[in-house]
């Protein structure tokens, strides 16, 4: 069967059971926009190309399965350079394919060339500039598999014109064999000595902490990490990243650690004589100082990737596995530490005095932020999924919404990209259409990409969006105000300035605002009986409220900032 | 005109702790700028860098590294490079369990009067010339590391119009067992 290459990708694309590509045409991957009226693949029509690469990744992380985004040469594939960047940084299987100029005007500077493949070097797994029709259904599969084994990540494939527009024989690579890369070997032996050695090492602890990462979700382990934890009884605590990987309302589970985590969490970790890592990387915002993190801790550290392995504090044990195998590994080896009844009162006694809090706001308003995200949960149907911007409106969803299942929360962790709620929450809703989908955001981080909740309405797609508007840059004001003596410096945003009601009903949504709490538990109730189009909700936050828990930037972990209605008591 | 002081931090070369890192590649095109800049992202420093193509087989090139292993730890780099899609094996080699040889070349301008003195240092060094005219002569040495150190020392005294060193390549001493913590050559 002859094909154009055009056509072989779009096929390819069927062949790996892709179901939505979310992008924007331009000159160079015209010819791919052809084939695909007549693919039953759904192509999701984004307003800017930063867009579809969120959405892919709000797909990817929702469902489980790798998000696709096409767009074109120059412009549209640099647009998409952030959200392929924030998935290198979260590990989310992303298929990009970007238009390119023919062969004969690579490196001409011919018309939106771009070196697109040289650019996304740093920040993609892999990429691959496709110089014959012959070899795309090859790139397509190997990039399928390279984004989805291993450690998951981005993979971008660069497809010049004129090869889209040429003519090939159909073919499809029968499997890994054929993809032609002799250099990747995703699986991994487990080698049975480290795990007795890690055995051991739990055997003896005393203060052991279950450090639970995002990787455990990226392997799925979740089954395996609650039966672990549940036999053992060592206290758990997810990253950002790993929110929904142990039930919130766990007894073992002590919430999230690091610069915004529960006091708890973070303390447990400082005392721990060790720390279990299961697909975690000691980022800073966790560690905080890492010469000073968990002093008297060893640590076994279990990762797929090997480089993660002492790249920030040296393993007792590395264990270079995919961490439901590691689980089970050392469930079958029986592990189990000393007992740990002092351990859980000493637990305990930092959970009662230092729960999470927030004081009552007025009934006249504003309304206090985490007050409007836990109302949002306990209206929210169960397995609501929850995507967020970057800010403090992050860090209080992460506090605060009970996460109880796995890909129930969609966020920017390691790259920290404003504006990723709104798309990422469009993107989960087309994966998971039987869902809630809220997107709790900040004012912010709405304005740099509100403009696809009108590919959301023109498309079906509807999701729920929280403004939390404080009228300013909510996270950086408080860095200001607690760090640079109150000097505040372009951070101001203004409450209505856009009126966000207006904005929202012109992008065709419902739009909704909420001063007091009488209102906001209306509006609530409003916005949920609406299934049909978007809505965006106006929620006026009060703007001095800060996020605590909070440890200084640099400090060590043992300096955290609880809430000042906590201060007076002795720790 | 006077040499402006490099930025604060800029890596001053000097060899104190080198390790030997012998990467197969695929021969595909980026390959070595995906090497140079995970190198450069990571501030991983190299002293050298050799290319060429494999004895095993037109699909793939060897690439000989020598890092500064003071600037990050040989696992790390190792961890990453292995990262790379393209890199399909990666041997570490210890100077001390390493042969290494480079190769200098090195354009000497010649008169009557310090041509016997010239000749006297290729002798000594082992150095031979591969290329005369009546004013110049370009002489090569194949050695040890050390030893182009030490030739090119001897050479100061000349002017010389060009000098130019391979940077090294390396293969284990005989006998030598290879440390591949992957999975070994398949
Ligand atoms: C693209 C981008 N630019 C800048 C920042 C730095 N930054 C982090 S949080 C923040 C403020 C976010 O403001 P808003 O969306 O209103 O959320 P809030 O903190 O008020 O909840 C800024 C500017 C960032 N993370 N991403």
């Amino acid at each position: 069967m002859q094909l154009t290459g055009a056509q072989a990708l779009i096929k390819s694309l069927e062949q790996q059971g892709v179901d939505t590509v979310f992008g924007l045409p331009g000159g160079a991957i015209l010819p791919v926009y052809d084939p695909l009226l007549d693919s039953s693949i759904r192509h999701i029509l984004v307003r800017h190309e930063q867009g579809a690469g969120h959405m892919a990744e709000g797909y990817a992380l929702a469902t489980g399965r790798p998000g696709v985004a096409m767009v074109t040469s120059g412009p549209g594939s640099t647009n998409i350079v952030t959200p392929i960047a924030n998935a290198h940084m979260d590990s989310t299987p992303l298929v990009v394919v970007t238009g390119q100029v023919a062969t004969s005007s690579l490196g001409l500077d011919a018309f939106q060339e771009c070196d697109i493949t040289g650019i996304t070097m740093g920040v993609t797994k892999h990429n691959f500039l496709v110089r014959t029709a012959h070899d795309i259904p090859r790139a397509v599969a190997a990039a399928f598999h390279l984004a989805t084994t291993g450690r998951p990540g981005p993979v971008l494939i660069d497809l010049p014109k004129d090869v889209a527009q040429s003519t090939m024989e159909w073919w499809y690579p029968a499997g890994p064999d054929e993809y032609d890369l002799p250099g990747y070997h995703p699986l991994i032996d487990l080698d049975e000595a480290d795990v007795e050695r890690a055995v051991a090492l739990m055997a003896a602890a005393e203060r052991p902490v279950l450090y639970v990462g995002g990787g455990t979700l990226k392997s799925r382990a979740t089954a395996e990490l609650r039966a672990f934890a549940e036999r053992t009884r060592i206290p758990v605590v997810t990253t950002l990243m790993a929110r929904g990987a142990f039930p919130h309302s766990h007894e073992l589970n002590l919430g999230m650690p690091g610069m915004h985590g529960l006091y708890a969490a973070v303390t447990a970790m400082q005392r721990s004589d060790l720390l279990i890592t299961l697909g975690a990387r000691f980022d800073d915002r966790v560690t905080g100082r890492t010469a000073a993190f968990a002093p008297g801790a060893r640590v076994i550290h279990v990762d797929i990737d090997r480089a993660e392995l002492g790249k920030i504090r040296q393993a007792d044990v590395a264990i270079q596995g995919d961490v439901g195998t590691v689980l089970r590994a050392f469930e079958a080896a029986g592990a189990m530490p000393a007992r740990l009844d002092t351990w859980w009162s000493e637990i305990r006694s930092w959970q009662a005095a230092y729960p999470l809090t927030y004081e009552d706001e007025p009934t006249e308003g504003p309304l206090r932020p985490q007050h409007v995200i836990e109302s949002l949960a306990a209206n929210a149907p169960e397995g609501t999924i929850v995507a967020s911007g970057v800010g403090q409106h992050q860090m209080w969803t992460a506090q605060f919404w009970p996460f109880e299942e796995p890909n129930s929360w969609i966020n920017s962790g390691g790259a920290g990209t404003m504006g990723f709620g709104v798309p990422a929450a469009i993107g989960a809703k087309v994966g998971r259409p039987d869902r809630t989908v809220w997107c709790i955001d900040g004012d912010g981080c709405f304005q740099m990409t509100a403009q696809e909740l009108v590919t959301a309405r023109s498309e079906g797609i509807p999701v729920k969006v929280a403004i939390l508007n404080n009228s300013h840059l909510g996270m950086v004001r408080q860095w200001q105000e607690m760090f640079y003596d109150e000097r505040y410096s372009e951070v101001y945003l203004s409450p209505d300035l856009p009126d966000y009601v207006q904005w929202a009903e012109a992008m065709g949504c419902v739009g909704l605002r909420a001063t007091t709490p009488k209102e906001m538990s209306d509006v609530i109730d409003e916005a949920n009986a609406i299934n049909d189009v978007p809505v965006v909700i106006d929620f006026r936050v009060d703007a001095t409220e800060k996020v605590f828990p909070m440890v200084p930037a640099g400090a060590s972990n043992d300096d955290i900032l609880v809430h000042p209605s906590q201060r007076k008591e002795t720790r | 005109m006077n040499t402006p002081e490099p930025f604060a931090g800029e890596v001053v070369h000097s060899p104190v702790r080198h390790h030997i890192l012998s990467v197969l590649v695929e021969n595909k095109s980026g390959v070595l700028a995906r090497i140079a800049g995970l190198f450069a992202r990571r501030g991983f420093n190299i002293y050298s860098l050799a290319v060429a193509p494999s004895e095993r087989h037109a699909r793939f090139s060897r690439i000989t590294i020598v890092v500064d292993a003071e600037s990050a730890p040989l696992e790390q780099m190792m961890g990453q490079l292995d990262k790379l899609v393209n890199v399909v094996d990666i041997w570490d080699i210890a100077p001390k369990d390493a042969v290494e040889r480079e190769l200098l070349l090195a354009t000497i301008a010649t008169d009557v009067s310090n041509r016997t003195s010239l000749l006297d240092i290729l002798g000594r060094a082992g150095a031979s010339i591969i290329d005369v005219d009546p004013g110049a002569v370009t002489v090569m040495l194949a050695g040890t590391p050390a030893s182009c150190d030490e030739f090119e020392r001897a050479l100061e005294d000349y002017s010389s119009v060009e000098l130019h060193r391979t940077g090294r390549l390396a293969v284990p001493r005989l006998g030598q067992e290879l440390t591949n913590p992957e999975r070994g050559p398949r």
